[in-house]
């Protein structure tokens, strides 16, 4: 009942190799079922993201002995040559590969630390495995782990508090400001790149109203089709400025296009409603005095990048504490997997000990002519007790005592020590 | 300091306050509903020592200063508690706590006075009181949500955004439950000054009464409907309109203080 892990994530792989290795939904399906009917592996579950391509599963035998088998197989499912695949692949075992994975789930080894989302394509992949009927009791259990310490590690530690992006940054300081979005406006001055992820972020805080003002009207009107906004005249600030309580300026301009004056005249027409100027422009877009008029707040894209590097920081300094889960729920699941491994080498040793009490008395009784049927039943019957007392408390003790599971780490020297190769079970 | 109830009024201000302020740094909602959990015990407790007190001296439990101290602590912490379930908003909790805390020590930790009953009573009086130190009450807690806002618009012009500032309630949310807790106040003052006259006008040769406590009373009346004007309309809003708000807090700790002890023949309490 040991693990397995292979697979390759950003920290190993091209994003040329990630992308030739990973996997569609039919595609871990049929991955699966392969591995399950080449006799690979018994349980399987495909994990496949932007980031990471892992296969983690339970093998027949020995983890260490099937790992070189699946990453044969991981090159010929992408048609990728084995030794262009090796130098991408990690390989995990047991300990390894649980706290591996409990790491991957609590957003620790994402590439954006802490990020959310990947817990979400844990539990997703998890279902998918889980309903074609890939996984099984171990890989269930270990993925319901993962999903827990997930969640714990989202809920208590800041891991995944703070905006690492400037664009969530800048919302979630409006944010500071407005409170919620669904009843608040925005304005976005120029239609490039980093406005569009503004404007995903200020959608997704479910923002009331946006206007689109670009240069280009044609590049205005895609943005604001494609967000459900309205596009307002390039310099028309007099009616621009007016409702909008955050405005977002990303354009390319050598003199600031938000001069103080126009500022100045659209508060006093707001009866100096607060407004929150976002200056995503390099060179700025805003003009650096009007930050001191009353009610206004702007922040720079230099201001936002700090914001953003001392998130990182915070981020990083949870580390630790993430880690205390992580490694808590490994140790819960190695305890878990011992106790159903040393159940299991219980029953197998009682089964063992039948046979040989039925062939130890076959043995014996033949020279035992004397002995009546009801003598030979005695006789057989004490044997049958004394072996129940041998193994029943050991067994008893087993089930209910988790500290002496934890103190026995090597189940399988003791199954080597007690059963022949042959009768594992 | 001794009854049963006194203590485990403070036992549940001091663990709500410790609760609050987890919650403010860590920003866990179990330890936020808690917080509100302990707060409402406290108040329950805090109204029984009331009561005990008032028996204990036959009179309101405002009878003396420190009688109205503690009242004024549990309408401070009771009006907290509507303006959390009414905004839904607890990171307030942490600072209004402390006022809660020091104004039931400050009552509960000296003897009562035992002073000659004052000169008029009734339901309408004990009604007038209530109703003023309730007014005072949400003064102090719009006093406190402005002196909150003031710290976090300074942080967010200056862009020094500490750990603190990530966790307070938005700006735009503090002025809206300082504006609710003013309208409280003035409402409450409102009543209670007609209630006030009332009883007076009940004073048997007292007709042509006059008391400083009118005029300063009015002022505080006015003081804090031009605010309510203000942050709501004009160019007013914002910081200027909570600096307003402390402004009239001042006038008000005049008014309890000065105005009672040195200018008005019957709001003395000591």
């Amino acid at each position: 009942m040991e693990i397995v892990l292979v697979g390759l994530n950003h920290r190993t792989a091209s994003v040329e190799v990630r992308e030739r290795v990973s996997f569609t939904n039919e595609q871990a399906r049929r991955a699966a079922d392969e591995l399950r009917s080449r006799g690979i592996l018994e349980e399987t579950l495909v994990l496949s993201t932007c980031n990471r391509s892992e296969v983690y599963g339970v093998p027949p035998e020995s983890s260490h002995e099937c790992a070189p088998g699946l990453s044969s197989f991981l090159s010929e499912f992408h048609a990728v040559r084995p030794d262009v695949l090796s130098v991408s692949l990690y390989h995990h075992y047991d300990r390894e590969a649980v706290r591996h994975l409990f790491r991957v789930s609590a957003g620790l080894d994402s590439m954006l630390l802490g990020e959310a989302e990947i817990l979400g394509q844990v539990r997703e992949a998890y279902r998918f495995a889980h309903e074609q009927g890939a996984t099984g009791p171990v890989l269930n259990r270990l993925f319901q782990g993962a999903l827990e310490v997930g969640k714990r590690v989202r809920s208590e530690t800041e891991l995944g508090t703070r905006p690492m992006s400037v664009a969530a940054a800048g919302v979630k300081l409006a944010e500071r400001i407005f409170g919620k979005m669904n009843e608040r406006e925005a304005l976005v001055v120029g239609a490039g790149t980093i406005s569009e992820q503004v404007v995903s972020q200020l959608r997704d805080r479910g923002i009331a109203h946006l206007s689109v003002m670009n240069r280009s009207r044609d590049r205005a009107e895609e943005l604001a089709k494609q967000f459900e906004g309205k596009v307002v005249g390039w310099g028309e600030w007099d009616t621009a400025l007016q409702s909008p309580d955050v405005v977002v300026s990303s354009v390319s301009a050598e003199e600031p296009v938000l001069r103080r004056e126009i500022v100045e005249s659209a508060m006093a027409a707001r009866q100096n409603r607060a407004l929150f100027l976002m200056d995503l422009g390099m060179p700025r877009n805003i003009e650096a005095s009007v930050a001191k008029l009353y009610n206004v707040y702007v922040y720079t894209m230099d201001d936002l990048s700090d914001i953003v590097q001392q998130n990182r920081n915070a981020r990083e300094s949870e580390i630790p504490r993430a880690d205390g889960i992580v490694e808590e729920h490994v140790g819960k699941f190695l305890s878990w997997q011992a106790s159903v491994e040393l159940v299991g080498l219980v029953e197998a040793l009682r089964a063992r000990m039948r046979e040989e009490r039925a062939a130890f008395i076959r043995a014996r009784m033949e020279s035992m002519n004397h002995l009546s049927e009801a003598d030979r039943a005695r006789v057989e019957g004490l044997m049958d007790e004394m072996l129940e007392k041998l193994l029943l408390k050991p067994a008893e003790q087993l089930r209910g005592e988790k500290e002496l599971r934890r103190k026995i780490h090597n189940v399988e020297a003791l199954r080597d020590l007690f059963l022949s190769n042959r009768e594992k079970p | 300091m001794n009854h049963p109830f006194l203590i485990l009024t403070l036992l549940a201000y001091v663990l709500s306050l410790g609760l609050y302020v987890r919650f403010l740094n860590t920003g866990k909602e179990i330890t936020g509903r808690l917080g509100t959990l302990f707060l409402a015990l406290g108040l329950v407790t805090h109204y029984l020592a009331l009561l005990e007190r008032s028996r204990g001296s036959h009179t309101v439990p405002y009878h003396d200063l420190y009688g109205s101290m503690s009242l004024f602590g549990w309408l401070l912490a009771l009006t907290y508690l509507g303006l959390e379930f009414y905004h839904r908003q607890r990171s307030v909790g942490a600072f209004v706590m402390p006022f809660v805390l020091v104004f039931f020590l400050a009552a509960h930790l000296a003897p009562a006075d035992r002073l000659a009953p004052p000169a008029t009573h009734g339901v309408v009086f004990a009604l007038h009181v209530t109703l003023s130190i309730l007014a005072y009450a949400a003064f102090a807690l719009s006093f406190v949500l402005s002196m909150i806002f003031l710290g976090e618009e300074r942080h967010l012009r200056r862009h020094q955004l500490g750990e603190m500032v990530w966790r307070l309630p938005p700006l735009d949310l503090l002025e809206r439950m300082s504006r609710s807790s003013v309208l409280v106040g003035v409402v409450s003052i409102a009543i209670g000054t007609a209630l006030g006259f009332v009883s007076v006008d009940r004073l048997a040769g007292q007709h042509s009464f006059f008391d400083a406590k009118y005029v300063i009373t009015l002022l505080v009346l006015i003081l804090y409907v031009l605010y309510f004007r203000l942050a709501r309309t004009t160019t007013w809003r914002g910081a200027r309109a909570s600096k307003l708000c402390i402004f009239n807090f001042v006038v008000v700790v005049l008014s309890f203080t000065v105005v009672n002890l040195y200018l008005s023949h019957s709001h003395r309490y000591f």
